[in-house]
């Protein structure tokens, strides 16, 4: 199969880019390992970020403030510019953003801006947002391949020219490859690593990270994750900022308010962990607000509540945590969204590092970027002049061998839905909130210990067809190349800043005012910090 | 306590069986299918992504009657099916190619300038997440599997109100559309997110009206009455 454009994944990035390279008049497959929109895109509740005229300049020092040192004055100013523009493409495809009673749209602050500029569609923006780009990308014809799970780039030894990309059919277990004369990578990001403790939905394995990084691209800053205070205790299912924004209290076992709740994610998120780590629980308290306020303002978060916790969140406290919500940190781009290290693939979105959050990320501001630089993505993906697309390749015979030794030679003795779920675990306790040398390190030898137990794990279901146990544990690798190189750059950065926070190194040190580079060479992990242009 | 799941596997002889599992208390049913998956049998598949009710890939079947997996907790006896009406490919998870080819067929999008001032009207329409659960309750599906079901109509409903051109639309949901409805109600019975497909539809067959289409079945009504006789 052979298309001009290849995008990987169907969330807002993909689909934005899309429609733009199609709209350019470019031929596009969109790729998608479950059916578009079952993206988290869809679970983005607060808004958009689109700033006026006037508030342009202000929008773009609040993202840089945001971004402790770690942001890029250039991409912000590109994205921050554009946001006017891409709200209005959004609302021109009829997503319908809420209008206040004047009948304009609707904005509210978000934590960590100066002026309001969080544009919203009631507290599904992100659902409404990506339902209607996918009746868009049907009404344009562009085509979909679901069902697909990305395996590998097709890239150049020699050139790192990038001619599309391998996939595992998991409809019929079939391997394949579709070539394109470039390749966009918009797969999300990896806050899945934290199995059990994260907002995110199964599959945010960071695959498109790994497999680019295999494919000899690179990665940046995968240290900086960024924690949401209030995930319900057992299942880290996220209640919404509103909460607290609307008056919500956090209070601990001892019935006392410990932090004052309007601060940014990061320092409330410690404060919270803080107190677990004391052996207290933690609660949100929004009963004062009333059930008659609270099913205006939190409709899904009542049904939620009632579901995992069995609770009444307009008579009983919350259990919450502070679990992993969002990934700054992803695949090293240009100011044009090229991958660094190979040519003719682009990232964006939450897999990519653009350098726009830096090391914290503005509340409003990640449906901004997977619009504003999705289209942006799409644009440059078809200016892209490819040398030889159909060149001869081993990716796919060599992805087929791999597969093929999963079913007869990975030896399926030890369980790796358990090791999965230990190394989320650990990562959360060691390498979440709050990390220190002792537990990153205690993290990283397990990890590399599972690496090398890779080939005693396996799958238990030989079937070829919509074998999801071979889906999980193909995941579950890209999870440990992910997650080692999060572990090596928490681990270096001696110092803390923004959402990574190192209690033996507290403070903010300029001598890191860098960017953590991870690639590989035959394989072999390295890392090193990189001057911040 | 026990539920039982109806397993599938076209290269299996036979290709259906029923299989018990135990409940795992206090955990939805979605929770219930990752833990019987990492625990007791690695085979049993299924679709589940968000685990909050609105990526709408987890709806399945629980006594007859579409369940968001995520949003329900199981009870003794639950007896858990594939979707009505799609082609189901192994287990729980079904194709919704089918399915999600009638927003193409009933062009649901916007056409025309956007009417901004009426988002209002759509607010619950567009709150849908696609998880077939209306198309899996309608009845007509078993009599027209060519009906374009109740979530593209109500996409177009949507579109329409909202698109100063409604014809395009309108045009495309003649045939196997709007007039094929029985108006039961099961749709709005069954949407997780509240939407009420049938009263769209009822707006969309004044709608349809109004760009000079008529009800068929009216057309074809023999009221026993030949005026032609006697004149």
């Amino acid at each position: 199969m052979t298309t001009d454009i290849l995008i990987i994944g169907s969330g807002g990035a993909g689909l934005s880019a899309a429609l733009r390279a199609k709209e350019l008049g470019a031929d596009v497959i969109v790729a998608t390992k479950t059916l578009p929109t079952n993206a988290n895109t869809c679970m983005a509740q607060g808004g958009f970020n689109a700033s006026s005229s006037e508030d342009i300049q202000i929008h773009i020092d609040d993202t840089l403030r945001s971004s402790r040192g770690l942001g890029s004055s250039i991409m912000i100013d590109l994205m921050c510019k554009s946001s006017k523009t891409s709200l209005d493409w959004l609302i021109n495809l009829g997503v319908p953003f809420s209008l206040d009673e004047n009948g304009d749209f609707a904005n509210r602050f978000m934590g960590g801006s100066t002026n309001k500029r969080t544009y919203y569609a009631e507290d599904y923006t992100g659902l409404k947002i990506l339902q209607g780009l996918y009746d868009e990308c049907l009404k344009n014809d562009i085509k979909f391949q679901t069902n697909r799970y990305l395996l590998n780039l097709i890239a150049d030894e020699e050139t790192k020219e990038v001619s599309g990309a391998t996939f595992l059919d998991i409809g019929s277990g079939n391997i394949e490859e579709i070539r394109a004369k470039s390749v966009i990578v918009a797969t999300g990001g990896y806050s899945g690593v934290y199995h059990g403790f994260t907002t995110n939905g199964f599959g945010s394995s960071g695959d498109g990270i790994a497999a680019t990084v295999r494919a000899g691209g690179i990665a940046s800053d995968l240290e900086f994750v960024q924690f949401h205070p209030t995930a319900l205790k057992k299942s880290s299912i996220l209640i919404s900022e509103a909460a607290r924004g609307e008056g919500g209290y956090l209070v601990n076992s001892d019935g006392i308010r410990f932090v004052d709740e309007l601060l940014p994610r990061d320092e409330v998120s410690r404060a919270i962990s803080n107190e677990l780590n004391q052996n207290k629980e933690v609660f949100l308290d929004v009963r004062h607000l009333g059930s008659e306020k609270l099913s205006h303002l939190l409709p899904q978060e009542l049904k939620l509540c009632k579901i995992h916790e069995n609770i009444d969140m307009a008579n009983d406290l919350i259990p919450i945590k502070s679990v992993a919500h969002y990934t700054m940190g992803g695949i090293e781009v240009d100011q044009k969204l090229q991958v660094s290290g190979l040519k003719g693939c682009f990232a964006v979105g939450e897999c990519s590092n653009a350098h726009i959050h830096g090391a914290n990320r503005l509340g409003g501001n990640s449906l901004l970027e997977i619009i504003s630089m999705g289209l942006a993505a799409g644009e440059n993906a078809v200016n892209y002049e490819s040398k030889n697309v159909l060149k001869d390749n081993s990716q796919l015979s060599k992805d087929k061998a791999f597969i093929n030794a999963i079913y007869s030679n990975f030896t399926n003795q030890i369980n790796f839905y358990e090791k999965r779920e230990f190394l989320g675990k650990i990562l959360y306790h060691n390498a979440g909130v709050i990390r220190n040398d002792t537990g990153l390190k205690g993290v990283l030898a397990a990890l590399r210990q599972m690496q090398r137990e890779f080939t005693f794990m396996g799958i238990s279901d030989k079937s070829k067809e919509f074998n999801t146990n071979l889906i999980d544990f193909i995941e579950f690798g890209n999870a440990l190349e992910v997650a080692e190189m999060l572990l090596v750059g928490a681990l270096h950065r001696n110092e803390s800043r923004g959402s990574h926070f190192r209690e033996d190194f507290p403070g903010l040190n300029d001598t890191f005012k860098s960017h953590s580079i991870f690639w590989k060479e035959d394989g072999v992990l390295c890392a090193q910090f990189k001057d911040v242009k | 306590m026990k539920i039982t799941i109806k397993r599938f596997d076209r290269r299996k002889e036979p290709q259906s069986i029923d299989m018990n599992y135990p409940i795992f208390e206090g955990l939805t049913l979605l929770e219930n299918f990752i833990k019987i998956k990492t625990t007791i049998d690695p085979t049993l598949v299924f679709n589940g992504i968000c685990r909050s009710g609105v990526c709408g890939s987890c709806s399945v079947m629980v006594n007859g009657k579409t369940t968001l997996a995520c949003s329900y907790k199981p009870k003794d006896g639950d007896h858990i099916e594939p979707l009505n009406y799609h082609e189901v490919k192994r287990d729980l998870i079904v194709d919704k190619s089918k399915a999600h080819s009638t927003l193409e067929t009933s062009r649901a999008a916007i056409h025309g300038d956007v009417i901004v001032e009426n988002f209002l009207k759509v607010t619950v329409q567009s709150d849908c997440i696609l998880c077939d659960s209306c198309f899996a309750s309608c009845p007509v599906m078993a009599v027209n599997e060519n009906f374009l079901g109740p979530f593209a109509l109500s996409r177009v409903y949507k579109y329409t109100t909202i698109g100063s051109d409604s014809k395009t639309s309108i045009d495309a949901i003649q045939q196997n559309g709007v007039w094929d409805c029985t108006l039961c109600g099961e749709c709005t019975l069954a949407c997780p997110q509240g939407i009420d497909p049938k009263m769209d539809i009822m707006n969309l067959r004044s709608r349809s009206v109004q760009s000079g289409y008529m009800d068929p079945n009216m057309q074809n009504m023999n009221f026993g009455l030949d005026f032609t006789q006697g004149f």
